[in-house]
């Protein structure tokens, strides 16, 4: 069991909660508190407005444990409209092939299991195509 | 500050393959106790291990003191009878350059007479989805791992990124192993001793998209190491030709490749080569051959243009070309690579130093590159979250 790791991570995994750069403006997720552009203090939270596109992806057909049950899956970097990339699952992909700079926007979903039937379900963001 | 010479006193390495009958800690001795053979009875007073996912595969920490104590490595001087210092060195897959490094810097600062540097990976003590799961723990955590991201995949975005920006034919990776592949087969140690054609290449299962099955390395166990000394401790008649780490660097980058800038551009893949240049005052031109960090074909090619062997998007083509077979202008993976010797994990960058000394030493038999004088070895952690490079040269 892993709570008090995930119940921390609630801001960035519903929210998309990172942080903007005091001094240069620079939107920073996941946050970090020093700029990775300017090398200053940075502490002001922003949430992100969970738009972007898809910058590349892949298949993952050997999963994880916590993920095997999932498999396959599609990962991607998205760039977000903010400037930042973010990892992720996209999903909702119903026949639609995936391709570089397709629109996407995030959604909450169900990430993994951890543990066995009884243990905690983590949710957190994917990304769909935009509708 | 006066530099010595750091000299290699002795290799050893075993096979790379799925040593089922055999402990992570047997692996280890069996290597410990070849190395100190092949110098000649050299006792070490210091051990650093380059190690990954012992903690995570064998449920071992604590395997520098482990190692020591099963391999019997004790001062010969001390009253009451004590083990050397031991320590393990994780810095990802980077974690048998980086424990050579460690080697490096002792014996040259002279705070260790002699250093002994194991690199061992036992991936076989677990198999299934845990195996995925320790693995990924080389990623971000937090926001790699947890989106069920794999090494694999992360490799696969690269190298989908890589084809889209720089339109490149879609085998274009496919040099990569053929040559690893091809140079395995004069590698008694190798995993894979066969080569592979194109056509293979072609009908292979996709892994993760685009890459297929020979564009990953696969995993398996093995252990090599490396006695190191300064030069002027060594016996006058000495039987093996001296080869001196002639350079070492270490740089880092962002572990999350998605908050890298230019994900397509190993920056410390670039610094660290610069640097072991610059504090050898070496020309990449005297270059005889590349060892680099192939775990995954793409690696291979963006290893290649950090070096500055060729420009952003260009690297595939000096596979393609035959520029890094082992007649070529820049002879890479000269006895495999991670792709066909195997993937030993953290302790690739050991077996990259023992098999670039074997090279320099004249011991490298029918993939000898002709009178190699100077060996560039790389291994990264993670896309180049880690880069750790060491130059080894032959001393007239």
């Amino acid at each position: 069991m892993e709570i008090p790791r995930h119940w921390r991570l609630k801001q960035q995994r519903y929210g998309l909660v990172g942080e903007v750069c005091p001094h240069c403006d620079f939107k920073i997720f996941p946050p970090r508190d020093v700029c990775p552009n300017c090398g200053e203090e940075a502490k002001t939270t922003f949430a992100f407005s969970g738009k972007g596109e898809v910058f590349s992806y892949t298949t993952i057909y050997e999963a994880p444990t916590g993920f095997d049950e999932s498999a396959p899956y599609t990962v991607a970097l998205v760039k977000l409209d903010e400037g930042p990339l973010v990892t992720a699952q996209l999903t909702d992909l119903g026949s639609q092939p995936v391709e570089i700079g397709m629109p996407v926007e995030m959604v909450t979903r169900r990430l993994r299991q951890d543990g066995d039937e009884r243990g905690m379900l983590i949710y957190g963001y994917k990304f769909r195509p935009r509708l | 500050m006066s530099m010595t010479d750091v000299v290699i006193a002795g290799i050893g390495q075993t096979s790379v393959g799925e040593h089922w009958d055999v402990s992570l800690r047997s692996l280890a001795v069996k290597v410990i106790l070849a190395t100190i053979q092949d110098a000649g009875g050299l006792r070490p007073q210091a051990l650093y291990v380059g190690n990954m996912y012992s903690t995570n595969l064998s449920r071992q920490a604590h395997l520098g003191t482990l190692l020591a104590d099963f391999a019997g490595l004790r001062f010969d001087d001390k009253e009451p009878v004590a083990g050397i210092e031991a320590e393990t060195i994780e810095a990802g897959g980077a974690s048998g350059g980086a424990a050579l490094r460690q080697g490096y810097m002792a014996v040259a600062s002279g705070y260790v007479d002699v250093a002994l540097v194991v690199g061992v990976e036992k991936f076989t003590d677990m198999v299934g989805p845990d195996v995925e799961a320790a693995i990924a723990t080389a990623t971000d955590s937090d926001f790699e791992a947890t989106q069920g991201l794999t090494t694999t995949a992360q490799a696969a975005l690269l190298a989908r990124r890589y084809m889209h920006e720089f339109h490149t034919p879609v085998n274009a990776l496919a040099g990569f192993p053929l040559t690893a592949h091809a140079n395995a087969a004069g590698n008694k140690n190798a995993m894979f001793r066969k080569p592979i054609s194109l056509e293979a290449y072609q009908k292979a299962e996709p892994v993760s998209d685009p890459l297929n099955m020979f564009d990953v390395a696969p995993n398996a166990d093995g252990a090599a190491a490396l006695l190191l000394t300064r030069r002027e401790l060594l016996p006058a008649d000495f039987p093996q030709p001296l080869v001196r780490i002639a350079a070492s660097a270490s740089a880092s980058d962002t572990l999350g490749l998605h908050s890298r800038l230019d994900p397509l551009w190993f920056a410390a893949a670039q610094v660290s080569v610069e640097q072991v240049l610059r504090k050898a005052g070496m020309k990449r031109e005297q270059v005889d051959l590349f060892e680099y960090h192939d775990v995954y074909s793409i690696y291979a090619a963006l290893c290649l243009e950090a070096a500055g062997f060729a420009p952003a998007g260009q690297g595939w083509k000096l596979a393609a070309d035959g520029s890094i077979a082992l007649t070529g202008q820049i002879p890479c993976a000269t006895l495999g690579g991670s792709k066909a010797r195997g993937n030993p994990g953290g302790a690739t960058g050991v077996y990259q130093a023992v098999e670039a000394a074997a090279q320099l030493q004249g011991r490298a038999g029918p993939n000898q590159i002709p009178n190699a004088k100077l060996a560039l070895i790389q291994c990264l952690g993670g896309p180049a979250s880690t880069a750790v490079t060491h130059l080894l040269e032959r001393m007239e």
